[in-house]
């Protein structure tokens, strides 16, 4: 049996037809190849699996694609989409060559994780991004406590969390500087 | 050499691809014709498998192969173990159980389908008839008397007996003023890289080539493990390692899907993914720690500790994985922790419970060195109502005795433990938490301060005391455009290599880091190498690739020189050019003396063209980091719950080449350690059955469970390389669990309690403190 579904991702109309059973997180990676959004746990608590639906931070692993479906979402490959795609070549504005001082096209939460070291292996590293950035939109310049407790349903195991709080931090104050 | 990266926070190399979501873990990799396999587990801890009927699943929509142990019988070695103890027990993991399981999550069968849903419906259609037998789980049962050993020909349950002993212990305990007796339990831990394990296989017929994609630590000596499991030629093994989402040493290992994927794929002609879920990966792969520690220690009334004596009981698990027996060995090795202990004696006896199998995770048998160790301190101070502070300042070795030989046979490279402890000392501003702690007493608040001064064993390490080879190798080639590529044996999981490397090679050769690439984790480019564990990467590795840096700027001097007519000797190297020292106008441009190698018209007599370097380093010794942790908790009486009010950590990792990065591995360790302390513990009950199998029932830590983490660094290189870097991957899982500990202990010293076994969950607290009142009820 397979179900019609209509979304938007990262900007683009998508539609076609699943297994009622297919996880969103096994949609947006096996169907449309967006394998950035990563699947940790698959019971919601590691929050890799993090994408925002309808603006919202939710986890891809425990939601259906069909109940996705008129929803608009954004992965992390959708987070800033002019960004340079060819990362780690040394050429260009400073991407890559880990001696930039940054550059436009970067979200600010994706530049504030590579400002202040908020990853080391990656793998939790756009569910908590999507998470802060939830964060950010409903809370301009959070407080760490708040930012403990944004990022709680997210799990790292590398980073020992501090640095993805500065780098939160970091975002907040671009944020509201690039407003004013 | 001027230094302009090394020692500087660079942000790393890696960074933009992972947080823009366009990097390849494992399971991003997508191949045409790719098949999905999935293994069926046993429910049962213990049990012997009477049949399995794979007739329903391989007719199962979608399915192409489903085999279980019969099939691979033979064809599929099972997985190796690295570690030799004299007169150990056999008792190697099959890829596939054949007769008998011995762990919850031990594979019995395998089905292969065109797509990850199918494969997993098809597991549901196999059908086992298993006769469950008693499972072991506790380690001190199974070695009781009586106990049925759980591998059939094996006479118990013992798998080996390992002592160590050094100094005269039976004077030292004769001349003790007071023995202290305690039994300290290191619990069973679940590592949880937040990627699990995946393995992709590829076979291309024609060629008779093998592809493996895996997420490993290893991808060097899994290619060679690959080859000697299938029986398969090792030169047509191709070992890739893509992104890897943490290993925490899970993945420095060979697991039983790594061979049986490649198996498949061949079979198939096909290839073939398997991704671990998180169950699978709580049920088979590695779990860490679990000690029981028996201790005995000799001290004189003014603190001195004379003597210690330690009972170790190891609970293996079932199989050895990789290096299963060796674990607890560093223990031994390291108990004496930063402290003159002239006399001491450890004896292990490895265990075999109906469980999955214990090996190296973050620290890997030093941790529980460190913290049994650190127990005894604070148990010393409490006995003799000193401070924990001034127990191990009398107990120190000075500056001036290292290299220190300790009683277990090391020699300590380098250390100023005072320095690190004095600096935390400070930093936490001791005395005053001191008074505050006596103030909150008066109020009926109960704090607990803990320290932690311990040295860790890293830069695995000198060949001669490593199971299978402890060098690593880097090759540098300078490519004809000018840019450098730097393979290194060392393949990351989070490490920052391509940072770290590329900084070395900008200072060394006079360029940019941009210009630096480093590779890894692909056996057909890397020279063989051995890996990322053991706090080696930078201490070993990267020393590895100084000397090429340094084999290939030397040949370029040679060929500055011969074009501008100086001495090598006398060529500098720095913001992209070569220049003699005499005089600015000898001078060319890096690109110019790196086609001269490669053209080869100008080059000088003699010289091979070329700019390529490769370097096996071998280690003199191992290296010693060392620190202090303070740290304070608060305890709420009413609910139990500890609460981390503060924590300094002092590390001292010798030379450093990223101080950010240096950090990262800090505060990361340390939450691990959080973990342990507050909240982990891996509970089989009664029938083996693993009840805290999911992320759902294993609580790790989160950003709420954390205080700010004050770090503070001193530096005291070491010796053993050219670089002085001692290497900082494991210091936060090995120096900070005492710390903890040790500060509940403090917060519970009114209730006459002295030591807590972790994990400090609130009712286990909450029942310590109340167990008078209830007494009184």
């Amino acid at each position: 049996m397979s179900v019609e579904i209509q979304l938007r991702v990262n900007g683009k109309p998508q539609q076609g037809t699943v297994e009622p059973r297919l996880l969103l997180v096994h949609y947006l990676r096996d169907v449309l190849g967006l394998t950035g959004t990563h699947i940790g746990c698959e019971t919601s608590i590691c929050g890799a699996c993090t994408v925002l639906l309808d603006g919202k931070a939710v986890k891809s692993c425990t939601l259906l694609a069909v109940q996705a479906s008129g929803a608009e979402i954004t992965t992390i490959e959708g987070l800033a989409p002019n960004s340079q795609k060819h990362a780690g070549n040394g050429a260009g504005n400073g991407i890559g060559n880990g001696t930039g001082t940054g550059n436009g096209t970067l979200h600010a939460v994706q530049e504030g994780f590579w400002e202040k070291h908020g990853l080391q292996c990656g793998y939790c590293t756009p569910g908590m991004i999507l998470t802060a950035v939830d964060l950010l939109q409903r809370n301009k310049n959070p407080k760490e406590a708040e930012i403990r407790s944004a990022l709680s349903g997210n799990l790292c195991r590398c980073t020992g969390y501090q640095h993805i709080i500065e780098a939160v931090q970091y975002a907040a104050k671009k944020m509201s500087a690039r407003k004013r | 050499m001027t230094t302009r990266f090394i020692g500087k926070p660079l942000k790393r190399k890696e960074d933009p691809r992972l947080i823009q979501g366009i990097s390849h873990y494992v399971d991003d990799l997508q191949l045409a014709g790719m098949h999905y396999a999935a293994f069926l587990r046993t429910p049962y801890a213990h049990a012997k498998i009477r049949s399995i009927d794979l007739s329903k699943a391989r007719h199962a929509p979608g399915v192409v192969l489903a085999l279980s142990g019969a099939d691979v019988d033979g064809a599929v070695q099972a997985v190796p173990c690295a570690a030799q103890i004299p007169d150990m027990k056999a008792a190697a993991r099959p890829v596939l159980a054949r007769d008998r399981v011995l762990f919850v999550g031990e594979a019995v069968a395998v089905v292969v389908a065109n797509d990850r849903y199918a494969a997993r419906d098809a597991l549901d259609l196999i059908e086992v008839d298993y006769e469950p037998l008693t499972p072991i789980v506790n380690p001190e049962k199974a070695i009781a008397k009586g106990a049925v050993p759980i591998h059939p020909g094996h006479k118990d349950n013992v798998a080996f007996k390992w002592e160590l002993e050094g100094g005269d212990l039976k004077a030292a305990f004769k001349s003790a003023d007071k023995v202290i007796k305690q039994r300290i339990v290191n619990q069973r831990l679940i590592p949880v890289p937040i990627e699990p394990r995946g393995v992709l296989a590829d076979y291309q017929p024609g060629e008779g080539q093998l592809t493996v994609w895996s997420s490993t630590q290893i991808p060097h000596l899994l290619r060679t493990q690959i080859a000697a499991m299938l029986n398969f030629p090792e030169t047509l093994v191709h070992v890739v390692t893509p992104e890897v989402g943490g290993g925490f040493g899970t993945k420095l290992n060979v697991y039983p899907e790594e061979a049986m994927v490649a198996y498949l794929a061949i079979q198939l002609g096909k290839p073939v993914k398997w991704i671990e879920s998180r169950r699978e990966n709580f049920q088979a792969t590695i779990h860490g720690r679990d000690q029981i520690d028996d201790i005995e220690v000799a001290i004189k009334r003014d603190g001195t500790i004379l003597g210690l004596r330690c009972n170790v009981i190891a609970d293996l698990g079932a199989y050895y994985q990789l290096l299963t027996p060796l674990i607890p060995t560093l223990t031994g090795l390291m108990m004496t922790g930063c402290y003159k202990i002239p006399a001491a004696r450890m004896e292990i006896t490895g265990v075999f419970t109906n469980k999955m199998s214990t090996d190296a995770y973050r620290g890997a048998g030093r941790p529980e060195a460190t913290y049994l160790i650190e127990r005894v301190l604070d148990l010393v101070a409490a006995e003799l109502k000193k401070d924990p502070i001034e127990v191990r300042r009398k107990n120190f070795p000075q500056p001036e005795d290292f290299p220190y030989a300790t009683p277990t046979g090391l020699i300590y490279d380098s250390g100023d433990y005072q320095k690190a402890l004095d600096l935390a000392v400070k930093v936490a501003d001791y005395k005053k938490l001191r008074q505050e702690q006596a103030k909150l007493r008066k109020e009926g608040r109960y704090t607990g301060i803990g320290i932690s001064t311990y040295v860790e064993i890293c830069g695995m390490g000198p060949s001669s005391a490593m199971p299978a080879g402890g060098w690593e190798s880097a090759t540098v080639r300078v490519e004809p455009t000018g840019r450098v590529s730097v393979m290194t044996g060392s393949s990351p999981h989070g490490q920052g290599q391509e940072t770290t490397f590329a900084q070395m090679g900008a200072d060394i050769l006079g360029i940019d880091p941009s210009q630096v690439q480093v590779i890894h984790g692909d056996t057909s480019i890397v020279p063989y190498g051995i890996g990322t564990f053991g706090s080696r990467a930078t201490a070993v590795g990267g020393t590895a690739v100084y000397k090429s840096l340094q084999k290939v700027k030397e040949k370029m001097a040679c060929i500055a020189a011969h074009i501008v007519e100086s001495d090598p000797e006398r060529m500098v190297f720095a913001d992209g050019k070569i220049s003699a020292k005499e005089s600015a106008k000898k001078s060319i441009a890096f690109g110019q003396a790196v086609s001269a190698a490669y053209v080869a018209k100008t080059l000088p007599a003699e010289m091979e063209p070329g700019l390529e370097a490769t370097t096996f380093f071998e280690p003199s010794n191992f290296t010693y980091p060392f620190g202090t942790h303070i740290c304070v908790v608060e305890i709420d009486a009413e609910t139990g719950d500890v609460k981390l009010v503060r924590y300094v950590a002092v590390d001292d990792c010798g030379n450093v080449i990223n101080p950010l990065l240096v950090e990262g591995q800090v505060q990361g360790g340390i939450v691990q350690s959080v973990g342990q302390a507050l909240l982990e513990e891996a509970v089989y009950d009664e029938q083996g059955q693993l009840i805290t199998g999911e992320l759902m029932d294993y609580a790790l830590p989160r950003a709420t469970d954390m205080c700010w983490i004050e770090t503070e660094r001193t530096v005291t290189p070491t010796p053993v390389n050219p670089m002085g870097v001692k290497g900082v991957g494991e210091a936060g899982t090995i120096g900070a669990t005492p710390a903890l500990a040790g500060a509940v202990a403090d917060a519970l010293a009114p209730f006459g309690i002295h030591h807590v076994d972790m994990p400090f969950k609130r009712e286990k607290i909450w029942r310590l403190m109340h167990k008078d009142s209830r007494r009184a009820q």
